[in-house]
């Protein structure tokens, strides 16, 4: 198990199934909200067998890390930043997702030095979150987790095969999300929802930069993808036929957007 | 997140619509609407680098029909749907779904505790077969909690029953159990062959895995042998501290340490990469292809063999030549308000009863209906019935017989789809000949 300490805490990441080797271009994968590094499981093992040394990062208080909830972008971002430095790297790409998604913009605007390539899936800036969702998601209540559930995927999915044989896309996000401790998700939605992007300095990135719209997302829409990669200047834009939840609605055509976009 | 202002939680599909659709899209490559049997053992593998990512598990895909196959899998995520569970894994038979739970849990010096009142075959498995291979059981009345509390040991690893045990019908507490477990760190798995997931849903209800014979009521049609795993996904093995198969490095797969390649799938990985691979009691394509024929028509059927089988109980619960009958649907037994919780829709189409005269009664009985047919199964469209001491139970002594519930003469329905005014004829007719000496 691969732990560093960052920011006083024990930091877990997933490394693929290979050690970290600090040598090797580093990548450094940042989930969503009430997740953990458990959503990158076809992405982080391929890139770490071939030439990579992976990071798959349980933020603070998620899955396996412990130690406080950041209850902001911009604190999770500086987290991230640690985290790269804690792990020996000078610097990381960052691939986030969702709430991981502007983790990774703040993380390229606040610490350029520590980035060398941002790609950000289901992603938008601003990140709002509507009122009930907010507020199942404080009250702890299991609608928060049907919305997450529901709304993550593409409409339909639970009547559709997986890609993945064997596994219900809707049943397992929900069992991960289920796991996260009381008040995870409503931290994390909260954070989204307050975030201010800096925009000018998103204009300004020079770092090298993809955005994976999916088609048919229904909480980051395939509109503020596009918006997002329109801002950011030579950002490549790749659009998927899936929803939210790329990494398991469409892992061989993420896989394929991510290879060629981190060379 | 921007369109979720003021909606109101959005709307799952119902089971009815899942037991049709779930898991399938129409055929990609023909536009099939039925699923199609994809009756192959292999998967051409595209090129070098993706073949060597399918082995290594970087890429999801089929490679070999043993380890997963597009037909299989859509009964897999049918079921996982159903069930409301992260994943499934279907099996050659429902006795190999509860072989591939036990041994990817323990190992030699496991320890089981389980209900007393159990399935035949499976009680042969956990007190006689596995004990050879350093896996021993204690078995407990199914009500009796503190005897649940009782039994655990440090290196018990599993608790184990039915949801509607066969052939006794006593109903187990799921949610007392599923607590008891959780407070003790160890895993519940509940065979739910006899409720189905139309019935009650035993991952919600507080279990954390769940064990079919979708030879049974899933396929419905007695017409094939199959079984199938599912995992809730929701079980925290690495703060449970004693299940190194999934917390500590797989020499059989490159070190993979289950629990980090995926929180929530890690108990279905290390029973897919290690228990299909290597125990191979997989699915054939063409069974997984009936079974969903089966599943199609589930909920329809399950409420058709609840309600004859209520009908039934009540029958012979008046009958004079009848001792006792024994469904929860009656007021008199002992889980009639449990099920009544559980399983509001009814709960079994299993009954068994007593009739007088014992078990030359039972003999003549059997021998004389004409729709029900005597054979070892359950769950069939068609109506059958056994003489589980002589039968399914036979290796059982009267001791293990009597914690199963099961008496010399009782006598275990399994109620089906014919009209059930035939069915009462029937058993009135035989009952009359069972009692003429």
């Amino acid at each position: 198990m691969t732990q560093f300490i960052v920011q006083g805490y024990p930091a877990y990441a997933y490394t693929g199934g290979k050690p970290h080797e600090p040598r090797e271009p580093a990548i450094v994968f940042v989930h969503g909200a009430a997740f953990d590094h458990g959503v990158w499981q076809w992405q982080s093992r391929y890139f770490a067998h071939h030439g990579y040394t992976v990071l798959a990062v349980d933020l603070p208080g998620h899955g396996r890390s412990p130690g406080p909830l950041r209850d902001s972008i911009t604190a999770i971002a500086d987290w991230v930043a640690a985290l790269i430095e804690a792990a020996g790297l000078e610097r990381a790409a960052i691939v986030g997702h969702s709430m991981g998604s502007p983790v990774a913009l703040e993380t390229a605007v606040r610490h350029p030095q520590r980035v060398w390539k941002v790609a950000v899936i289901g992603a938008a800036a601003p990140m709002p979150v509507g009122d009930a969702f907010i507020a199942a998601a404080r009250d702890d209540s299991p609608a928060g987790l049907d919305m997450e559930v529901a709304w993550g995927h593409a409409r339909g999915v639970l009547l559709a095969q997986s890609p993945v044989p064997g596994t219900s896309l809707h049943g397992a996000s929900r069992a991960l999300n289920a796991r996260a401790h009381a008040g995870v998700l409503h931290t994390d939605l909260a954070a989204c929802h307050a975030w201010r992007p800096p925009m000018d300095a998103i204009r300004a990135l020079k770092v090298p930069t993809l955005v994976v719209a999916g088609k048919r997302d229904q909480m980051t829409s395939l509109k503020a993808g596009r918006a997002l990669a329109a801002e950011i200047p030579g950002a490549k834009l790749v659009t998927l036929d899936a929803g939210h939840s790329m990494m398991s609605e469409a892992p061989r055509e993420l896989l394929q957007a991510l290879k060629e976009f981190l060379g | 997140m921007d369109h979720t202002g003021g909606h109101k939680p959005p709307k799952l599909p119902h089971p009815d619509t899942l037991a049709l659709h779930a898991g399938q899209s129409p055929d990609p490559a023909t536009g099939a609407r039925a699923v199609p049997i994809y009756q192959t053992a292999s998967f051409v593998l595209p090129d070098a680098d993706t073949a060597a990512a399918l082995f290594n598990m970087e890429v999801p895909g089929h490679v070999y029909s043993r380890l997963s196959n597009p037909t299989v899998a859509v009964f897999e995520e049918r079921m996982a749907a159903l069930e409301g569970g992260a994943g499934a894994i279907a099996t050659a038979s429902g006795q190999a779904a509860l072989h591939l739970a036990l041994v990817t849990l323990m190992g030699q010096g496991g320890h089981v505790v389980s209900s007393a009142s159990l399935y035949g075959g499976s009680h042969n498995l956990l007190a006689y077969t596995l004990p050879r291979f350093g896996i021993t059981t204690t078995f407990v009345p199914s009500r009796d909690l503190d005897g649940w509390r009782r039994a655990i040991r440090p290196e018990t690893r599993l608790l184990f029953g039915e949801s509607v045990g066969n052939p006794s019908v006593d109903v187990l507490d799921i949610p007392a159990l599923g607590q008891l477990a959780s407070e003790r760190q160890l895993p519940l798995l509940i065979d739910a062959t006899v409720t189905t997931p139309v019935l009650g849903r035993p991952l919600e209800q507080g279990a954390h895995l769940v064990v079919h014979s979708a030879t049974k009521f899933l396929s419905g049609h007695g017409v094939v042998i199959g079984g199938v795993l599912v995992d809730g996904g929701r079980f925290d093995w690495s703060a449970a501290g004693k299940f190194p198969t999934l917390t500590e490095p797989y020499a059989g797969f490159h070190g993979m340490v289950f629990a980090e390649e995926s929180t929530a799938s890690a108990f279905l990985l290390r029973a897919r990469r290690e228990g299909l691979r290597d125990f191979g009691a997989c699915m054939a394509p063409m069974t997984a292809f009936q079974i969903l024929q089966g599943i199609e028509t589930l909920p329809l059927r399950m409420s058709r063999h609840v309600d004859s089988t209520a009908k039934i109980a009540e029958y012979l619960a008046t009958h004079e030549a009848v001792e006792r009958v024994h469904h929860p649907h009656l007021a008199t037994h002992p889980d009639h308000a449990l099920a009544a919780r559980l399983y509001p829709r009814g709960c079994s189409a299993i009954l068994s009863f007593e009739l007088k005269g014992g078990r030359d009664a039972g003999r003549r009985f059997i021998e004389s209906l004409t729709l029900f047919s005597h054979l070892a199964n359950i769950g069939d469209a068609k109506s059958l019935v056994i003489h589980p001491a002589s039968t399914t139970h036979f290796r059982m002594d009267d001791q293990a017989l009597a914690a199963a519930g099961i008496g010399g003469g009782t006598l275990r329905l399994s109620v089906g789809l014919e009209h059930p005014g035939d069915l009462i004829e029937d058993l009135g007719r035989a009952i009359y000949a069972s009692q003429k000496a």
